[in-house]
Order: C-alpha cells, then structure tokens, then sequence
C-alpha cells in the first residue's frame, strides 16, 4: 500500500509541478496509475464496486486538484470509474441470468423505473429500462439491440440495484472477477490511449487528397502522424506549418515532417491569414475538447480557426479519446487557461530596465497564455479514433464514454 | 542536530543511475544580515512570507524541481522556528528530496557557517561532492541538471575550477546606480571564451562615477576581458568539495562574495578559479533587502517565476484563483461589492473585504480582516492583519497580527513588525520602522540579539517589554503598542534606497540633477557593457594624480619629522626614512627639501606661543637643532630657492602668522648656512619680474637682500684682496 501511496505523491508531484506535459503522456501515466491503484485496493466482500470506484475517486480528486488544467488527467479517472461500474453491471446481469429467483429488492429499482417493470423481469431488462428512461437512445445501442453490450451506460439506481444483488451472488468468485474484468477493462483503455495515434492516421487517406495544401499550428504528435500516414499511402500534399509563438513548437514539427519527406513550409502565426486563402484544411492537435464541441488548443489557434471560417477552409480537429471532456465551458472552473513565465516571450534581462524599478512609474507587464478556445461552430469536423464526427455531436459521443454519476468528482 | 529523519530515504533509482553523485545543496536558513530588522527579531528571514508562500519554501520547490536530492538546512538565528516550520511542511516527507537540519547558534556568518559544515564533514562526510550553495531567501526557476554537469566536466578538466557561479543580466538604474533588486550595482570582468571571473565588485556609493580598476596583469594574462555592469548576482553557486576547506583554511573569511570570492580572485598561490553561468530564460534572484521584496513579490505576481506562482501548489500553499489583470483571489475570500481589488494583487484565504475598499498591486494574506473605505496601495500586508476603517497604507510591509485602528495612515517606507497596534488617527512616518522590541541600543548587542539561541530570547523580550511599556506610552498614539526605531546615524541617506517604497520623485530629482551637474565638468558616459581587447589603453590603471602624490608625500614627512622632533631620532636615520619616502614616492629631492621646510615650520608654528617674537624663537630653536637634516637636500641653489618658495607659501597661508616673521627666519636660514646668498639673491630676481601680489614678502625683505648685495660685492673684493695676497 505505501508503494501506491508513494507513486500517487510522486505522480502528483510531477503535475503540480509541470513536470510532466502533453495530455497523451498525462493520461497514459494517469491510467497506469490507476491500474495499480485498483489492483493493490483491498476489495472487501460486499460492495466491491464501490470500494474501488472510492479508491479510484479519492486518488483522482487528488490528481485532479494537482493540476487543475491539464482535463485529460479528470477524463482518464472518469473513464476508469466508468469501466469500473459497466463491469460490475454485467456481472451482476450475468449473475443474475444464473439466479432463478429475484429478490425483493428489485422492486425498489422496478419503482426507479417509472412503471416498466414486472416482479419477474430479467436484470438486462431493468438495465435496459433504467437506461432508456435516464438517457434518450443512442443510434448505436438501438442498433446493436443487444443490451449486455459493453457500451451501456450505467446509472446509480442500478448501481445500488447491484449491491444488493452481490449479496445473493457467488461472493468470492465475484470478487475476484470484478476485479480482474475491472483491471482487464482499464488495460484496453491503456491501449486505446497509446494506439489512438494510429486509430486516428488510419483515416488520413480519407481526408487528405492529392495536391492539397494543410496548415497546421503548432506542434502536435496526432497531428504529426496523421501527416506522415496521408504520405506513406502516397499521396503528395504540402504543409505549412504555423510557428506557434511564444513556443515555437511548430519549428520541431516542422523539422520532423521534414525529416518524414513532406514538403514543408514554416509561417509566422500572423500570417495565417495571409496563407489562408492557399490552404485546402486546416489540421490542428487538441488539448482537449469539451462536451459542446468546443476546442481548447494552443494559443492562436483560435485565430487560424476564425481565418478557415472567413475563407471557408474546412477546420479539422484531431483528438484521441482521452481528451473528450464531459465538462462544458460556460463553467469559470472548467475553461481554465494557464499563465506561464513571461521569460517565454521575452528576455527578463533586456527589459529589466522597463520591470519596475521602484520608480514608481508604469511597469512593462507580459501575459502568456498557454491556451486558446475555438468555439464549436468554427469546428468543421472532429477526427476521433472511432471515426468523424460533428461538433453537435460530441455530447453524445461523450455521453458513450462517461457515467454521469462522475462529471462531478 | 535537530530532527534529522530519514524520512525520505527513497530516491528514485533512475535519478540516481544518471548521476553518480547524489545531487546535494547546502541551503543556507540566515541571511547573517540586518536588513530585515525589525522583522528577523521575531521571526527567521527565510520564514517571511513572500506572496503568502514562506521564502524557504520557494527555495525548496525549486531545488526539488531541479533535481536536487539532498538538502541541508543550515539553521541559525531562529533555529528552532525553522525546524518546526520544516517538520510540519511537506518537505520532511518528500519522496524525492531529502531535508537535513543543522543547527549552530555560534555562526554569525556564511563563512562560520560552511567552516561548522567542514568540521561536521570531518565526523560524517555528508557532503560527497559538488554540491550547491543557495541561502533561504533564493527564489529562481533555473534549471540546475546542466549547470552541474558543467561544472563536473569542467572540474575534470582543471582541478583549480572550484566554483560556477549563476548571474543574470539585469540593468541598474542609470540613476542610482542599483540593480533593481536594491543592490549596489555590480562590476564583473568575465574571460569571454571561458567564462572566467576575473573581476568581482561592488559599487558603492562613494563610487558613483561608475569607474572600475582593473590589475593590469589581467590584460596581460587574458587575450580578451568582457567587463560589464548590468549583471545581478544570482547567489546560486556550485562548489566543489575545496570551497570548504578554503573556508576552513582562511578562517577570516566572513562573506561569500566580498571575501571569499574577492580572496580566490586575488590569491594567485593557490590558483583557484572561479566561473560564470549566465542564465538566459529562467529567473533568479536573492531577496536581500525591503527593495528587493517588493521587486522580487512583484516579478512572482508577474508569473516570472513559473511554475511558483500563487495559483499552483507548489510548496504546500492553496493554490489561489488567477482571474484577469493578475489578480489572484482565494476562493473563499469575503469581498464586499463596492469593494475595488485592481491590477497585480494577491487576496489569501479567509480575508474579509470591506465596503469602499481600494486595493492596488497588493498582497494580502490570510485571514486579515479588512474594514470599509480603506486604501491599500503597494503593500505587503501579511496573515492576520485588523485594519479599521478609513486607513491608508501605501508601500508599507505590515507583519502578523498587526492591529491598524480606524483612520491611522501609513507613509511610504514603513514597516510594521508583528503584533504592533496602529493608534487611531495616527500618522506612522515615511520609513519608520515599528516594533514591540525596543531597539537594540548598541551594535554589539544588536549582534547578541539576533543570533542568541532565540527560543527562550524572544519570550524574555516580549515580558520585559510588557515592563517598559506600561512606563512609557506608546509612540504610535494613545491606544497603540509599539516603539518606532531610530534611524541608524549615516544610514538616513540610504533609507530610500532600500525601502519598499518607489524612490520618490523628489530623491530622483535631486540624483539627475546632481547627474547633471557631474556632466558639465565631465562626461560620465560609461557604456553597460564592452568588451575590452588587451591592447586598449582606456583602462584606468594605477596612474593617479601626481598633486594627490605631493600632498601624501608631504604629510608621510611631516609625520616623519614630527616624530623625529618628539623621539629625539638622530638626523642620519631621519634622513634615511625621508629618502625611503622619496623613492617610493618617485619625488625629487628638491620636494624633499620643500617638505621637510614645511613640516619644520609647522612644527614651529603649532608649538604653543603668544607673540611673535615668541613664535620665532620656537623657530630658530628647531632650525638650529635640525639644520643637518635640511642641508641634507638643499645642496644645489634650486634646491634653496624651493625652500624660499615654500616658505613664502606657508607665509601667505592662514592664519599667516609666518607672515612678518619672513625676514627674520630668512636671515636666520642664512645665517645658520642653510641658504646661501646666490639662492637668496636669485630668488629676488625671479621674484622681481612677478605680480604686486606676490612681492608683499619681496618686499618685506628688500634691506635684507639690498645688505646681502653690497655683502657679497664686499666679499667678492675681499676674496680679490686674498688672492692678491697670495
């Protein structure tokens, strides 16, 4: 337990710190750290799911408060503890197919169920109820039909419907299967974050066309490989590629695309609009996108986003799993922004004559956002790694992924 | 050796595969300074708040960050508060930095300090390397990784490279000449190609031409010196395991830079060499007095300190809200809706903000409580502050637990120690520094005060005080509590210099104008940085004046005759000793001459007398006695005619009792074969074609040389008489 303990300080540390950046990185350290968490959780007989989602809960809120900005850290706890109550719903419907017999206890979620129920209905047919009276149909579940699917969202009232069930249920081997399905569960989400590059330059080819011409801004590795897929299948396009002051990180992704043999062109930010017009699609990597289909990416980026709008240049937006937020921006909480040093704009040396002598005259102040917000309505597409979506629909794309017991942690 | 768990022995085991040496830091808790009285009486500097945060805590943040892994704190002054402080943060547990205190009351300086840190080797050997030298008060986001690989690869290559120091360009004011951290500006030479120091200094004021001298020998050893001026001193230094031993070994060295430093840099025996780093993009710097406070809160406020800002936890501190225009606000702050928080201001957790409230580029801390209509403008108001109604505070720093009553102002420049009580309606003066501890009367208690083991110190403080304070009313109105602290003689000048208030318009005035005036006579233009190649002859050497020489010289002789007058030394060794000052002085020995004159008659003139008649006794007494000594350098006529010269200079000067004397001592210097006529005479003749002025002793004596005339034609006959009688 200290060695959880230890590496939950130490990974907090690292945050708070801003030790550690790239919302990828974060999250892939976040589940990592997660896993360990649930495996090393004592799981008591009863009520295992929620010890663990508490255990998940206590640890997140943690690397939550650590660093407040980075939002893939709160997705990733969301998606585990969203893992953690699917897997115990299909047991507890697994178990309950086994069992013959229902206890009274289902009446109480048959009366959560607003009049569907009969005494004797099968557990996949409550869930089945409880989903369809808490959350309008999904296309995706109405055509799968088949409610046991891994998809299906989970609300409290079934989850209080488990506890009590588990008391019927094979209690040892329950656990140990929760458990194992939990820790199996949070290894896919584990692949899913380090595949998702992939995921999403599997659908370059559709998107980039021969001869066209990409700006991107800024530096982004989905960006970068998304790129580099579009090429290997042999199309021929060109980039321009945005510097993204005060950072520069478009010089790097420059120098790698070269590298990869992309013709390659490097603009100053404000030139973007200049550029526009020559532009076929702007490309741009996410730091994450919010339940409205809202963007917050790096600063600047929601100038080129206006620029595409103007010129009518298709705004695509790429962005792994982990960075879709259940959050929305109208919440001050939520659309943070981070403020760093100044010393990235200019040198603290050569104006340290303007910085307040204690002259007592006005003093030269710098402000140096990191992020930028794109409103959803200048958001052309979102490329996710399930595929394309629109931005009205990232809400229910969102909605797939969370339980709405967790937006508040 | 206070608390010294190990409470984090757990170092992360890549760290320690990249570095063969654990990363350590010597982090010095005592600033072994005064500056921050009356404050540091009750409280350590490094557990001041800066921006709410304690300033150690800022240091350690930074030291963790830059992968340190060893921390000893070097506790003085206050040790126990510090440790306590240490024990209850977070820093005792960190996984990644382990922190030690050491304790010593008997260390009154740095160098004291890293001496008992070298005795304390000797038993345990904590210090296994490189490690790096900060004191508490150090508030930077450097990176260090690379500075010590640097220093490591650079110690391989040359054993003597002992110690990498930061610095970072940071232009002083053209008018005061002082950095904007509020010190002194600074002179470096630095070796372009190497980097290193060859040339540490501090301006002073008395020095405010900005000139600096340079040893010739290091234009003659260096290809090229770059010699600049808008450098800070970081205090961030990497020292070899020597530096110690150095310390050790010159147990005089009291200060890091002006005596350790300046010592490497002037010791050639041991050839020890120092090293510069600047730093580029992060921020560094010491807060070292009022000023520096102010500048260096400010530049936190101003996020240049990134990541230690106020709203990210860095150092067990709540992070605090940053909305627009660089206000930082704690969620559950209380403010009223009229209040008004503007730009650059920091409002810490549980304060309560009253009506009509206007607050600029402020910190407030803690749990203060603040009534309606109050001004607060450029103040550091700390955890736990009552200020009523109507009150206005402007550049003050105002410490724990002050009490403000109802419409009482404070001017620029004050400072508030903890627990003071503001009277009502009370005016604190400009830069008046209040505390509930009387001022230390003398400076070798001030000494005792600070570094007494001041557990138990403060408390005997505080209950004799209740003493006096009932026998004398407060100074800060009927209802407060608080003695205002005297300036210290000679420092009332500097007191704007250091405060934390702007300089004021007035001060700044005055300086340009005195700029001004300086630039009629010549022009001061001394450009902030330049390179200077070997063969430049623009460097002032040791060439100085040769007037200033004369006037030495004269005194060293006087001095020299005085004492020869007082001892009874005989005329050969007196002799000795002028030609001694002759030679080193590079004077002729018509100077001589003229300089012994002069310290002759001086003699005469300060021995006691009445009347004239008197004081030409006295003369004649001394002229006899040492006559030898002056027929010593008046062998050749010009020789003489310098003697009359003087004579007639100390003639005219006041109060000119010499004066009418002139003849007489003429004749006697004649008489007693110390002059002779052709000088005497040809004096008279240069004299002849002057001034009317300069002929009032000419004149004087005119009978004197008319006699002198007809005497050597008579002799010229007599000598013709004699040789017709051979």
């Amino acid at each position: 337990m200290p060695d959880v303990q230890s590496m939950v300080a130490e990974f907090v540390n690292k945050l708070r710190k801003r030790k550690i950046e790239g919302s990828q990185a974060t999250a892939k350290c976040t589940v990592e750290l997660l896993r360990s968490v649930i495996s090393h959780q004592r799981v008591p007989h009863a009520n295992q799911a929620a010890a663990l989602i508490d255990a998940v809960k206590a640890v997140g809120q943690q690397l939550v408060a650590a660093n407040p900005v980075e939002l893939a850290v709160g997705n990733v706890v969301r998606r585990v503890l969203h893992i953690i109550r699917e897997e115990d719903l299909s047991l507890t419907t697994a178990a309950m197919a086994g069992l013959d017999l229902l206890d009274a206890s289902d009446d109480d979620d048959i009366d959560n169920c607003k009049g569907i129920g009969y005494p004797a209905m099968s557990a996949a047919v409550v869930a089945a109820a409880a989903r369809s009276t808490l959350r309008p149909p999904s296309l995706q579940t109405l055509l799968e039909g088949t409610p046991e699917s891994a998809t299906v969202p989970y609300t409290s009232s079934s989850g209080a419907d488990s506890e009590s069930k588990s008391k019927s249920a094979d209690k040892s081997s329950l656990t140990r299967k929760l458990k194992h399905d939990v820790i199996e569960g949070v290894n896919q989400l584990i692949q899913e974050i380090s595949g998702c590059h992939e995921q999403i330059a599997e659908q370059a080819i559709e998107h980039i066309h021969q001869n066209e011409v990409i700006l991107t801004l800024g530096s982004s590795r989905t960006v970068l490989e998304f790129l580099c897929a579009a090429k290997e299948k042999k199309r021929s396009f060109r980039v321009f590629v945005a510097e993204g002051a005060p950072r520069y990180q478009g010089h790097l992704l420059a120098k790698e695309l070269v590298a990869r043999g992309l013709q390659t062109t490097v603009i100053t930010d404000s030139a973007v609009f200049a550029m526009i017009s020559r532009v076929n699609m702007v490309i741009i990597g996410a730091h994450a996108v919010m339940a409205n289909g809202g963007v917050i990416g790096p600063v600047g980026v929601n100038m080129a986003a206006l620029a595409a709008k103007k010129h009518a240049v298709p705004f695509v937006v790429l962005a792994g799993s982990h960075k879709l937020c259940p959050l929305y921006p109208h919440n001050p909480e939520v659309l943070l922004n981070e403020l760093r040093s100044p010393s990235e704009l200019l040198d603290f040396g050569e104006f340290s004559d303007c910085l307040d002598f204690g002259a007592g005259s006005g003093s030269l102040q710098v402000v140096n956002p990191t992020f930028d917000y794109v409103p959803p309505n200048l958001v052309s597409l979102f490329i996710t790694d399930t595929g394309g979506h629109n931005p009205s629909y990232m809400y229910r794309l969102i909605a797939d992924y969370y339980s709405a017991d967790d937006l508040v942690m | 050796m206070g608390g010294q768990k190990k409470g984090g022995a757990r170092v992360s085991e890549d760290a320690e595969e990249q570095s063969p040496q654990r990363l350590q830091a010597i982090l010095l808790a005592d600033s072994f300074a005064t500056k921050f009285r009356p404050v540091t009486l009750e409280r350590p500097k490094v557990l001041l708040p800066i921006v709410n945060v304690p300033m150690i805590g800022y240091t350690l943040a930074w030291l963790e960050y830059a992968g340190i892994e060893e921390v000893f704190v070097f506790c003085c002054a206050h040790a126990i508060q510090i440790i306590e402080y240490l024990e209850k943060s977070e820093w005792y547990s960190h996984p990644n930095l382990v922190v030690r205190t050491i304790e010593s009351h008997k260390s009154i300086s740095a160098g004291d300090a890293l001496r008992y840190m070298y005795e304390q080797q000797a038993e345990t050997s904590q210090i296994q390397g490189d490690f790096v030298l900060v004191s508490g008060d150090t508030v930077s986001n450097m990176p260090l990784a690379d500075l010590i690989q640097e220093h490591r690869e650079r110690k391989k290559k040359d054993e003597k490279a002992i110690m990498t120091m930061a610095i970072k360009q940071s232009k002083s004011s053209s008018l005061t000449h002082q950095s904007r951290l509020g010190t002194d500006q600074l002179f470096i030479a630095v070796d372009p190609l190497t980097k290193q120091l060859l040339h540490y200094e501090e301006d002073k004021i008395d020095h405010p031409r900005g000139s600096v001298c340079l040893d010739k020998s290091l234009l003659e050893s260096n290809p090229s010196v770059l010699v600049s001026n808008d450098m800070q001193d970081c205090y961030i230094d990497i020292c070899s395991p020597e530096v110690l031993s150095l310390f050790e070994d010159n147990f005089d060295y009291q200060h890091l830079r002006r005596h350790f430093v300046k010592g490497v840099l002037v010791d050639d025996i041991m050839g020890y060499k120092i090293f510069t780093h600047e730093i580029h993009s992060s921020y560094a710097a010491r807060i070292d007095n009022f000023r520096s406070y102010d500048t260096v809160s400010k530049d936190i406020i101003q996020r240049w300190t990134y990541p230690y800002v106020p709203d990210i936890n860095f150092s067990g501190n709540r992070p605090l809200k940053l909305g627009r225009q660089g206000i930082y606000r704690a969620c559950d702050a209380v403010l009223s809706r009229s209040a008004d928080v503007g730009a650059s201001s920091v409002i810490g957790y549980g304060t309560k903000i009253g009506d009509g409230v206007k607050i600029l580029n402020s910190v407030i801390g803690n749990g203060c409580s603040i009534g309606s209509n109050v001004v607060i403008e450029g103040s550091y108001i700390w955890n736990n502050v009552t200020i009523e109604d109507g009150c206005e505070i402007r550049n003050a720093i105002v410490c724990d637990g002050v009490k403000i009553r109802a419409g009482a102002v404070l001017e620029p420049g004050v400072v508030l120690s903890f627990n003071v009580v503001v009277g009502r309606d009370f005016v604190v003066p400009a830069y008046s520094k209040v505390s509930l501890l009387q001022q230390p009367t003398t400076e070798d208690s001030d000494e005792e005060l600070e570094y007494a083991d001041s557990s138990s110190g403060t408390a005997d403080h505080l209950s004799g005080l209740n003493l006096q304070m009932e026998s004398k009313a407060s100074e800060l109105g009927p209802d407060g509590a608080g003695y205002i602290w005297e300036v210290c003689e000679g420092a009332h000048d500097e007191e704007w210099k250091h405060s934390v208030a702007p300089i004021p318009k007035d001060k700044l005035a005055e300086i340009t104008q005195a700029i001004d005036d300086d630039d009629t006579d010549d022009e001061s233009v001394v450009p902030t940085s330049g390179e200077l190649k070997s063969d430049a002859d623009s460097i002032n050497t040791d060439m100085n004046d040769p007037n200033d020489d004369y006037c030495y010289f004269e005194k060293e002789v006087e001095g020299t005759v005085l004492r020869a007058v007082e001892e009874n030394i005989k005329v050969d060794l007196v002799t000795l000793e002028i030609n001694g000052l002759r030679l080193s002085y590079n004077m002729e020995s018509a100077d001589c001459a003229g300089a012994t004159f002069y310290s002759m008659m001086k003699l005469a003139v300060d021995t006691p007398h009445n009347s004239a008649s008197e004081l030409y006794k006295n003369a004649a007494s001394i002229i006899t006695k040492w006559k030898e000594l002056l027929g010593f350098y008046v062998k050749k006529i010009d020789e003489q005619i310098e003697v009359i010269m003087k004579f007639e200079e100390m003639c005219q000067e006041p109060p000119k009792e010499l004066g009418p004397l002139f003849t007489q001592i003429l004749h006697l210097l004649y008489d007693k074969d110390v002059l002779q006529e052709d000088a005497i005479l040809r004096w008279a003749e240069e004299k002849a074609g002057a001034d009317e002025t300069d002929k009032v002793y000419l004149k004087q004596c005119e009978t004197f040389i008319q006699w002198l005339k007809e005497a050597s034609e008579e002799e010229d006959e007599d000598d013709e008489d004699e040789e017709d009688d051979d």
